[in-house]
């Protein structure tokens, strides 16, 4: 539903007007998932991971000096914004041993997890739960949609998602609306994915919008790994040569229970997808079948004998 | 031609390509003979007419030499190249007669279906395109020679299935029109001769033609005022004369000649149907504007901000204005008329000729052109289609109803429903425990956070070793998805054999392709004839059965394997071919068989 606020912004499903060709916006979207990192299934422990991301944050600061960086985290039961490089409150210097970009990212991350935790219902049946991707990607667009809207030049924003945990079935149909969301506004979502398997939502986000998937396999390597891929902006990817994945799973999770399926029905009218049979589609409310044509043909008659 | 007998020097090629052995041919009526020069040449020939079915000549007036072809009951044919066309018609008129008095005219005696009847008498352009074809396709032409030379297919049959490459051929040839010259006429030099006041033009059709293309009010002129009022001399004379006085650009003298004579005066004016011509075009032209701004509307880099700054024009008087043709006016014309292309294509000998058919095909043109009407009409179309600006619209409603959600409660009542039964199940057993409590799951990431704040960033973050190697699995698996991505890197197996046996082996392959087409299309038989090619055709694959066996046999070890299946796929080509043969044959001859004393 296109609606401008102001009569100067552009349409959102516009490209934004650059100032300069190399300049990028990035919304990192950084995992925080207690489950996940103190898991098996992570392949390095949190601090090592966050040696390596936060050098390369600051290296994307350091490429222009126009360059924005967010940074969201995404917790079990929460995300916040963690870092925004443009604000002012940003501290100016770093405490000697990390710069302040570090300091701060730290400081609040620290905190983030306190209210994370505090969120939670203290449940853990063993199974490595899935973080509040769906979430952090929902917040993440509406930053974006809130830099379309501000009027002001601005280089065209990007995703990057550095994750781990395994998907949540149940966060299908969130994650899809805001992969087409984020489609429609051509914002490319890139992904660096850590966990064991493959991600499909990830996969399937990076498909459809056009950025990375990137499944690292030295993970003592993974600093090189995300300047090599990641670090470029939008720009620039025009002349580089960046990794392109083989195959995309594209198994949909059905709209009812939340299991992974490979086929299933499929509404004609909202293209929600199901497992089982139903008479009514559960989201639009269409009716399949005959029933439509036999309610129809009832009133008919009633309506004759009335007369 | 009452005598019985023909005889003329000639000689005698087996196929198209052999230069032939030059002799002497004899034809009587019955048979004909020829006798070689050389007496030592095993060329010598003796056909009787009976065997003789049809013949095809080189047409007179192509650059072919004089050709006799007689094609024989058994599909091969005798090619005699006669020293000139009418000892060429001379014999070919004589084997015509020979061959309607042995009784059998041609299409009878061969029992042919009525298809392949025309293509006996083959045009030259069709030999030429088949020799053509040969000659630079040296596969094709093996296959010929093996086939047609060995008299196993005739030339029709092999060419039957090669209609498309004919065709291809003959397009090939380049029906490119000559256009006009880009010289401009006003460029036609006279010659002098230094002695009298004379000067001569030349005038060639070509010539003419372009003027009359050019100038149409010279050419209506010339319609109307030759021969009736003036020779064609006086009017060149004329028209060249007024060329001279534009070519002094004085438009007074230019007024004062016109006045003078009438005639002249056409020449001097401006172009009255060149007028009244760019006055409709202008009409034609599209009023709408593209107001959609796009590079060429950014003026601020170029020079002068887009400003053309003009000079002064001369001052000119408007009685003589018709008499001044301006340069730009010409040659714009000139390229007009020449990009058009020339649309005459007849023999251009005689002015008159070049005028009329000049004025019939342009008035077919205006015929064929649209109309104004319709022209008004689309444009108002396309007028009107264009002024929408989307902006400056009232609002239209969706062409269609939204989408809407009935009833938003069943959507979330899914949901929390989903989320219960997920509760108990957890898809994949890919998922690995989480041994710790949820509490220690997140003091374990508080400790690794306070870790970090006390001690700083790990230094150094990476190891050069390891840098270097995410680089090169990196561009390993970049190049390998760029360029190896849906390539079959193996090399074809054909290729890793030794080039003789591979060479064997496509050729082989090639004729039991041809063999097969032709067999299998010969069934069901119906005609004598096809019994006879049918048998043709598989005494020649027999023949091939035990070269591939051959091959086979002699290939090094290595390859053996491939090549035995490539064989096997031959032979199995063949076999089929020799099954339905061998039960098409009992059939027959249990049908046959009723008839007592083995009468078939």
């Amino acid at each position: 539903m296109p609606s401008s606020s102001s009569s100067s912004a552009p349409t959102p499903a516009a490209p934004s007007k650059m100032y300069a060709d190399d300049v990028s916006v990035v919304v990192v979207l950084l995992d925080a998932n207690p489950f996940f990192w103190s898991s098996a299934a992570s392949p390095l422990p949190f601090s090592s991971f966050l040696s390596h991301v936060l050098p390369f944050l600051n290296s994307v600061l350091l490429m222009n000096q126009m360059n924005q960086l967010v940074v969201i985290a995404t917790g079990r039961n929460y995300c916040d914004y963690i870092y925004d490089s443009s604000a002012p409150t940003n501290r100016k210097t770093g405490n000697g041993k990390m710069t302040a970009l570090s300091c701060d990212l730290v400081a609040k991350l620290e905190e983030f997890v306190v209210k994370d935790e505090k969120l939670g219902k203290g449940e853990s049946n063993g199974a490595v739960m899935s973080s509040l991707l769906s979430g952090s990607l929902s917040m993440a667009l509406c930053f974006i949609q809130r830099i379309f809207r501000s009027g002001t030049f601005h280089p065209h924003p990007r995703i990057l998602c550095l994750h781990g945990s395994p998907d949540g079935p149940e966060q299908y149909v969130a994650i899809m609306n805001a992969i087409f969301s984020a489609q429609r506004s051509m914002v490319p979502i890139d992904s660096c994915y850590i966990g064991a398997l493959n991600s499909a939502f990830l996969q399937q986000a990076s498909y459809i919008t056009g950025g990375v998937y990137l499944k690292p396999q030295l993970m003592d390597g993974l600093l090189q790994y995300l300047t090599t891929v990641f670090a470029t902006d939008l720009h620039s990817r025009a002349f580089l040569q960046l990794p392109k994945s083989v195959g995309v799973d594209f198994r949909a999770s059905c709209f009812c229970h939340k299991k992974t399926i490979d086929m299933g029905y499929i509404c004609s009218v909202c293209i929600s997808i199901f497992c089982k049979h139903h008479k009514k589609c559960l989201t639009c409310g269409s009716v399949f079948g005959q029933a439509q044509s036999d309610a129809a043909s009832e009133t008919n008659k009633r309506k004759t004998i009335r007369t | 031609m009452a005598s019985g007998e023909v005889i003329k020097r000639a000689k005698y090629k087996t196929s198209v390509k052999d230069p032939g052995t030059p002799g002497v041919l004899k034809m009587t009526w019955d048979k004909l003979v020829l006798v070689p020069n050389n007496p030592n040449s095993a060329m010598k020939l003796d056909v009787s007419f009976k065997s003789i079915k049809g013949y095809k000549n080189t047409k007179e007036g192509s650059n072919k030499p004089p050709w006799l072809n007689l094609s024989n009951n058994q599909g091969g044919s005798y090619i005699f190249e006669f020293d000139s066309y009418s000892d060429m018609h001379v014999c070919r008129d004589f084997v015509g007669k020979a061959l309607g008095r042995s009784g059998d005219a041609p299409a009878v005696a061969s029992g042919r279906s009525d298809v392949i009847l025309p293509d006996e008498r083959i045009s030259t352009s069709e030999m030429e395109l088949r020799i053509k074809l040969l000659r630079e396709n040296r596969e094709l032409q093996a296959l010929h020679k093996q086939l047609v030379i060995g008299g196993i297919l005739t030339e029709a049959e092999f060419w039957a299935t090669r209609t498309k490459l004919l065709e291809k051929e003959s397009s090939k040839k380049s029906k490119q029109r000559p256009g006009f010259k880009s010289a401009m006429i006003s460029d036609i030099k006279p010659s002098t001769d230094g002695l009298t006041n004379k000067v001569t033009f030349n005038l060639t059709p070509e010539i003419i033609l372009q003027i009359f293309a050019e100038r149409p009010a010279v050419h209506a002129a010339f319609l109307t005022r030759v021969p009736s009022k003036m020779t064609e001399k006086d009017f060149w004379t004329k028209y060249f004369k007024a060329e001279y006085i534009h070519s002094t650009r004085n438009a007074i003298a230019a007024a004062a000649e016109a006045a003078e004579d009438e005639d002249l005066a056409i020449f001097l004016k401006n172009d009255d149907i060149l007028a009244k011509e760019a006055r409709q075009k202008i009409r034609q032209v599209d009023p709408t504007v593209n107001m959609e701004a796009d590079i060429g509307d950014d003026y601020t880099h170029l020079p002068d901000h887009g400003f053309f700054l003009d000079d002064g024009k001369e001052a000119s008087e408007s009685q003589y204005e018709q008499y001044r043709r301006t340069l730009a006016h010409d040659i714009n014309h000139h390229a007009a008329v020449v990009l058009e292309g020339r649309v005459l294509e007849m023999d251009l000998d005689d002015t008159r000729t070049i005028a009329e058919a000049l004025a019939k095909s342009k008035r077919a043109d205006v015929g064929n052109g649209d109309s104004d009407r319709n022209f008004n009409q689309g444009t108002i179309a396309r007028v009107s289609r264009l002024t929408e600006i989307e902006g400056l619209q009232a609002l239209n409603g969706p062409p269609v109803a939204p989408l809407c959600i009935k009833d938003p409660r069943d959507y979330f009542d899914s949901q929390v429903n989903a989320l219960e039964v997920l509760g108990d199940q957890s898809s994949g057993a890919e998922r690995s425990k989480c041994p710790l409590s949820s509490k220690d799951a997140y003091g374990s990431l508080r400790d690794c956070i306070s870790k970090i704040k006390a001690k700083g960033i790990h230094e150094p973050v990476i190891k050069p070793k390891d840098a270097l190697q995410v680089f090169n699995a990196l561009t390993h698996d970049i190049s390998r998805t760029k360029y190896g991505a849906g390539e079959n890197r193996q090399q074809s197996v054909l290729d890793k054999l030794p080039v003789e046996t591979k060479g064997q082996l496509l050729q082989h392959w090639t004729s039991i392709q041809e063999l097969l087409r032709h067999f299998w299309s010969s069934y069901p038989i119906s005609s004598s004839y096809l019994y006879a090619k049918v048998t043709r055709l598989k005494d020649a694959m027999s023949q091939i059965y035990p070269q591939l066996e051959e091959i086979k046999k002699s290939v090094p070890a290595k390859h053996k394997q491939h090549v035995s299946v490539l064989v096997r796929q031959m032979h199995q080509a063949l076999d089929a071919a020799f099954q339905h043969y061998d039960v098409d044959m009992q059939k027959r001859s249990a049908a046959s068989g009723e008839r007592p004393n083995g009468y078939v």
